[in-house]
C-alpha cells in the first residue's frame, strides 16, 4: 500500500463547499427561533445615564430586551484574559472587568449595551433603533503611542497599563552594547490589523427545558474551550448542561478564538426566554467588535561590530490591547512576541520589554502569526539597516550569524530542535535568483521605475505548547489535544479530533495520517470535529497547532489501536503478541503465513463469540471492541523557518508599488499534503504582504474607526499579487513522531518585513511605515528626487 | 408585497414577496438556497454571486421582485445529474478554496468570466475576480483552477 503522507491528496471537504452543501452557522435555522440584534456604544469611552427600553418593549414582534443590569443580576461572568502576565516588577497584571453587556461604562464603539430579541429579523432591527440611552461622552484614549498619557479608562489602572514586562537580561545587554563598534536602531509601527475571516461571526443558542440544556452553534475555532470559559468563568451553565458546535466555520485566522459577548448572552438568554435565538453579524459589527491584531510601537537596538557580528539586541515596545484583555490578549505581545523578537541569529544578549495598554478601541488579541509577525518585522527590518550601515550584503549578513548546529539554543527561551537556516537561505536566493537582481534593477531604472529587493529569514514558535511550559508562564489551560479513533464493527473508522478547521483541510490531512497508520483505505476514515457532544475535550485551533499537536494525537492513538489488534490477533493465531507485526493493515505472524486484517480484528473485538463454541477471540481481561483515545502533550514548541525574498517596482510619478516577485522558501519539517501546504503559504503570504502595502485600521482621536467597511480597509484582491515562487527544505523535526512543523502562519510572519525590505531598498534606505500606500511612497520618491539633486 | 415567478436551478417558483427583499434574502431565506453566503453589507466581498439570466450578478445588489421572470442559477444549481461543473472539478483539484465562505460567489463568478472569454490570461483572470475577496487562499490556486478549467469547458 502505498503511503498517503507526502501526497497531493485532494480534499474530502471540498465537494460539500462546491456544491452550496457546507453548514456555517447562519445557514442554520432552528423551529420557532427568535433574531437577535445588539444595541452598540455609538462612543468610544462613555458613561451609561440612563438606559430606556420602554419605547423599543412595545415594538412590533418583541419578544425580549435584556440590558447589562439582568446580566449582573444573574451573576454572568464576563469575558476573560486567558494568560496572568507579571510585569518586570514582580506585580501582577491588572485588567478590568469585561461584562458581556456593558452596564455603567462602554469603553469602544462597538461596546454592547443591550440585545433585543424579536420574531424576525426586521422586527429586532427597527426595535433597536428605539432603545434610548443617554451617554455621557468622556474623552477617548486611542493612541498607542500616548495611551499612558491618556486619561484613566479603566478605574485602578494607573496610566492605562495592563504591566510592564521583561524578558531577558538588561544588565548583559548595556554591556554588549558598551563593546559594540556600531548601534543600528529603529522606531517601528506594526500597524493594526483587522482579520475579515470572510464568514462574519454568528451564533445560535437554543434551550431545552425538559434536559435543562443549552446547545449553542457558534463561529469558534476551539468549541469546546468556548464551553469551558462559557461555563467556569461565563457562569452560564454547568459544562455537562452546554453544548458548543462549531460547525463548517468560513476562516478564522485568530479571530474567532476568543468566546465573544454574543455567544454569552445569547445562550444566557436563550434560557430566558426559553426559545432559540439567532445573530448574525454584520460585516460592520465584525469591522468593530472582531478582535483586531497587531499595533505595536517599537523602538529597537542591534549592536555589532564591524565585521558584521550581532553582539546584543533591546526591543522597547508599547503593544495596544484595546478596551479588555481577552484570551490570546496578554500573551501576544509578551511570549508569543519576546522570546522570537531575536529572529533567527546568535545574539549573547538580548531583552525584550513591553508595556502592554488599554485604549478606546476594539480588543486586540491573536492574528494569524500574533507576536511572531511583530518580532519578525522589528528584527528583520533592523537587520536590514545594519546591511545598509555596514556595507555588507544583506544575505551574508545574516548567514555570518545564524547558529551552524542544532538544537539551537536561542537567545531569550526557546531550544530549537532542528534546521539548516543557511540551506534556506541559498535555496532562496537561488529560487528568487538574487544574483541578477542588479541586472533587473539597472532595467527598471531604464523604464523611469525604482526597484528594490528585499530578504526577511524568520523562525517562529509554534505548535502551542508543552502544557507545563505554558502554564507556568502564565498560561490558564494546559495546551495538549486529544484524539479518538473509533472502528466500526464493519471496519470504517471514525477519528474524533479537539482541534477544529476552518480552513486548514483537517479532514484530509488528518485521514491521511489515520489512513498510513492504520492501513486503512482514506475513503473509509471520517474526520469529526466542532461539537462537545462529539469526541473528547479539546484545546482546538490556533497557533499552527493542528498538526503538530493534534495531528500526533492521532498517531498516538492509532498506535493503541494496533498494540491492541496485536494482542487479539495472537490470541486468535495461537501465537505471542511480540511475534505479530503489522504492516499495511495486517497482522501478520512472524515467520508464518498466518495473517488477520485490521478489518476482521475490528469485527471479533465487536463480535467476540463464536455459534456452539465458548471462545472468546479476546485475550483474557481484555475488553471488547476497538476504540481509542490519546492525548498528546508536546515536549517542545515547532519551529519553522525560512527565507524569503520580495523584490518591488515603484513609479516614482504616482507613488504605486508593484509586487513584482516573491519567493518563499520555508521549511516545515515532514509535509504531510504538499498541495494543502502550498495554500497555507500563499493565505499566509496574502495577509503578510496585505499589512505591508495595503491594510491598516485606523481610529480617529475620538474613537471612530475610520476604516469600518471594505469601502475603506483595503483588502487584498487578486490582481495586487504575482504567482508566489514557493519552495522548502526540510528537515525533520526531532520533537514528534511524524518530524511535521507548523505551516499556517509562517506566511504571514515573513512577509511584512521581507516587502517593507524590498520597498525601502527601493527609495535609498528611506523608513516608511505599513501599510507602504502610494501617497507614503510617493512622498518618499519625492525626498529621494531631492537629495539626489542635492548629490549632484 | 408582491409575487415574484422565478426559474431558479431550472425550477418554477413562485412565491410573494416584499418590495424590500434582496434576491441574496430571498434564496436563502425564502428558499433556503444556502450555498450563496452573504460576507458583507457593501456589495464588495461577492460570495453572493448567482447567475441571473446567465450573466454573474451580486445577489445583494437586486431585489427578488426587479427580476421578476428572470431565470437564476446559484452554485446549488451549477453541477448537472450530480456531475460537478468543470469549474467545481479544478477548484478541487487544484484547491482553489481553504474555508468554503467565498467559494460559491467566486466560482460563480469564474463560470461567467470563461463564459465571455474562453482562454483568459492570468491578468484577465486577475482582474476579473476583483469583486470577489478570498481571505485563504491568496488566490493563486483560483487563477490556476480558472485556467484549469478553461481547457475544460
Amino acid at each position: 500500500m502505498a503511503s498517503l503522507v507526502g501526497s497531493r491528496v485532494e480534499r474530502k471537504e471540498d465537494k460539500r463547499f462546491l456544491t452550496g452543501k457546507g453548514r456555517y452557522t447562519s445557514d442554520i435555522n432552528l423551529a420557532n427561533q427568535t433574531y437577535a440584534i445588539f444595541v452598540r456604544s455609538p462612543h468610544a469611552r462613555a458613561q451609561i445615564k440612563k438606559l430606556d427600553i420602554s419605547k423599543a418593549q412595545k415594538s412590533s414582534g418583541v419578544v425580549s430586551i435584556l440590558t447589562g443590569s439582568e446580566i449582573a443580576e444573574d451573576k454572568i461572568g464576563g469575558l476573560i484574559a486567558g494568560w496572568a502576565i507579571r510585569s518586570e516588577d514582580g506585580t501582577e497584571m491588572k485588567c478590568p472587568a469585561n461584562p458581556p453587556l456593558a452596564k455603567d461604562i462602554v469603553n469602544f464603539v462597538g461596546d454592547p449595551v443591550a440585545v433585543v430579541i424579536a420574531e424576525s429579523l426586521e422586527e429586532a432591527k427597527a426595535a433597536a433603533e428605539k432603545v434610548s440611552v443617554d451617554y455621557k461622552v468622556l474623552k477617548a484614549v486611542t493612541s498607542t503611542a500616548d495611551a499612558m498619557n491618556g486619561d484613566t479608562i479603566h478605574e485602578g489602572i494607573d496610566k492605562n497599563l495592563c504591566f510592564d514586562w521583561l524578558l531577558g537580561d538588561r544588565q548583559k545587554v548595556k554591556e554588549a552594547f558598551e563593546k559594540a563598534d556600531k548601534v543600528i536602531s529603529i522606531d517601528i509601527i506594526n500597524n493594526r490589523l483587522i482579520p475579515n475571516a470572510m464568514e462574519p461571526r454568528a451564533c445560535l443558542a437554543d434551550y431545552n427545558s425538559a434536559s435543562e440544556e443549552i446547545t449553542l452553534y457558534t463561529t469558534s475555532q476551539n468549541p469546546h474551550l468556548s464551553r469551558l470559559i462559557m461555563s467556569a468563568f461565563g457562569n452560564v451553565s454547568p459544562e455537562h448542561k452546554l453544548r458548543v458546535v462549531a460547525p463548517d466555520v468560513g476562516g478564522g485566522f485568530g479571530s474567532k478564538i476568543n468566546v465573544y459577548n454574543e455567544d454569552i448572552v445569547c445562550s444566557w438568554a436563550a434560557k430566558k426566554i426559553n426559545r432559540a435565538i439567532k445573530w448574525v453579524a454584520e460585516r460592520s459589527e465584525s469591522f468593530l467588535t472582531d478582535i483586531h491584531g497587531r499595533d505595536h510601537v517599537t523602538h529597537a537596538e542591534l549592536a555589532v561590530s564591524n565585521d558584521g557580528k550581532f553582539l546584543g539586541f533591546k526591543n522597547e515596545t508599547i503593544a495596544n490591547l484595546g478596551a479588555y484583555a481577552r484570551v490570546f490578549g496578554t500573551v501576544t505581545p509578551t511570549y508569543l512576541f519576546g522570546p522570537c523578537a531575536t529572529g533567527v541569529y546568535e545574539i549573547p544578549a538580548a531583552y525584550s520589554n513591553v508595556k502592554a495598554v488599554f485604549t478606546n478601541t476594539a480588543p486586540v488579541d491573536a492574528y494569524r502569526g500574533a507576536g511572531r509577525p511583530e518580532a519578525t518585522y522589528t528584527i528583520e527590518r533592523l537587520v536590514e539597516k545594519a546591511s545598509m550601515e555596514l556595507g555588507i550584503d544583506k544575505t551574508e549578513l545574516r548567514v555570518k550569524n545564524f547558529p551552524t548546529s542544532f538544537p539551537f539554543k536561542q537567545t531569550l527561551v526557546h531550544t530549537v530542535d532542528s534546521g539548516d537556516y543557511v540551506a534556506g537561505m541559498e535555496k532562496a536566493k537561488q529560487m528568487a535568483d538574487y544574483s541578477g537582481f542588479e541586472a533587473r534593477r539597472k532595467d527598471s531604472a531604464s523604464k523611469g521605475k525604482l526597484r528594490g529587493i528585499g530578504v526577511s529569514s524568520y523562525f517562529e514558535a509554534c505548535g502551542i505548547a508543552p502544557s507545563a511550559a505554558v502554564m507556568s508562564l502564565g498560561c490558564g489551560v494546559g495546551l495538549w489535544e486529544s484524539a479518538e479513533v473509533r472502528f466500526n464493527p464493519t471496519g470504517q473508522v471514525t477519528v474524533y479530533t479537539g482541534s477544529h478547521s476552518h480552513g486548514q483541510s483537517h479532514q484530509t490531512t488528518f485521514a491521511q495520517i489515520a489512513a498510513d497508520e492504520l492501513g486503512v483505505p482514506i475513503e473509509n476514515i471520517d474526520i469529526v470535529h466542532g461539537d462537545t457532544d462529539k469526541g473528547t475535550f479539546g484545546m482546538g485551533t490556533y497557533g499552527s497547532r493542528s498538526l503538530t499537536v493534534g495531528g500526533i494525537a492521532i498517531v498516538n492513538a492509532c498506535k493503541k489501536i494496533v498494540e491492541k489488534g496485536k494482542r487479539v490477533t495472537a490470541k486468535m493465531l495461537e501465537a505471542s503478541p511480540e511475534d505479530v507485526e503489522f504492516k499495511d493493515g495486517e497482522f501478520i505472524v512472524a515467520k508464518s503465513n498466518k495473517k488477520k486484517t485490521i478489518g476482521e480484528i475490528a469485527f471479533a473485538c465487536y463480535l467476540p463469540g463464536v455459534r456452539d463454541e465458548m471462545k472468546s477471540p479476546l485475550p483474557e481481561g481484555e475488553e471488547p471492541g476497538l476504540k481509542e483515545t490519546a492525548f498528546f502533550d508536546p515536549s517542545n514548541f515547532s519551529f519553522p523557518a525560512g527565507t524569503h525574498i520580495a523584490e518591488v517596482e515603484i513609479d516614482p510619478e504616482t507613488g504605486e508599488v508593484k509586487l513584482e516577485k516573491y519567493t518563499a522558501c520555508d521549511d516545515f519539517g515532514r509535509i504531510i499534503n504538499p498541495m494543502i501546504v502550498e495554500g497555507q503559504v500563499h493565505g499566509g503570504l496574502a495577509q503578510g504582504i496585505g499589512q505591508a502595502l495595503y491594510e491598516n485600521a485606523e481610529y480617529d482621536e475620538t474613537g471612530q474607526l475610520m476604516t469600518g467597511s471594505y469601502m475603506d480597509y483595503t483588502m487584498p484582491r487578486a490582481d495586487n499579487f504575482p504567482e508566489f515562487n514557493i519552495g522548502y527544505t526540510c528537515t525533520h523535526a526531532t520533537t514528534n513522531p511524524l518530524g511535521v512543523k507548523g505551516c499556517g502562519e509562517a506566511g504571514a510572519i515573513a512577509a511584512p518585513p521581507t516587502v517593507m525590505n524590498a520597498v525601502i531598498d527601493a527609495l535609498g534606505g528611506q523608513e516608511i511605515t505599513m501599510p507602504a500606500t502610494a501617497e507614503k511612497v510617493w512622498k518618499a520618491c519625492k525626498n529621494l528626487k531631492k537629495s539626489n539633486s542635492k548629490a549632484a | 408585497m408582491r409575487k415574484v415567478t422565478l426559474e431558479i436551478n431550472g425550477k418554477k417558483v413562485e412565491k410573494e414577496v416584499q418590495d424590500s427583499t434582496l434576491l441574496s434574502t430571498f434564496l436563502r431565506d425564502h428558499l433556503n438556497l444556502t450555498g450563496t453566503h452573504i460576507g458583507c453589507d457593501t456589495s464588495q466581498c461577492g460570495a453572493c454571486v448567482v447567475h441571473v439570466n446567465g450573466n454573474s450578478l451580486k445577489s445583494c445588489t437586486a431585489l427578488a421582485a426587479d427580476i421578476d421572470g428572470s431565470k437564476v442559477t446559484t452554485i446549488e444549481g451549477l453541477a448537472t445529474n450530480g456531475k460537478m461543473h468543470p469549474m467545481q472539478e479544478a477548484f478541487k483539484k487544484l484547491h482553489g478554496l481553504q474555508c468554503g465562505f467565498c467559494t460559491p460567489g467566486m466560482v460563480m463568478s469564474a463560470v461567467d468570466l470563461l463564459q465571455k472569454n474562453k482562454k483568459p490570461s492570468d491578468t484577465e483572470i486577475r482582474d476579473w475576480l476583483e469583486g470577489n475577496i478570498c481571505r485563504c487562499t491568496g488566490y493563486q490556486n483560483i487563477v490556476a483552477a480558472v485556467k484549469e478549467a478553461a481547457t475544460k469547458m
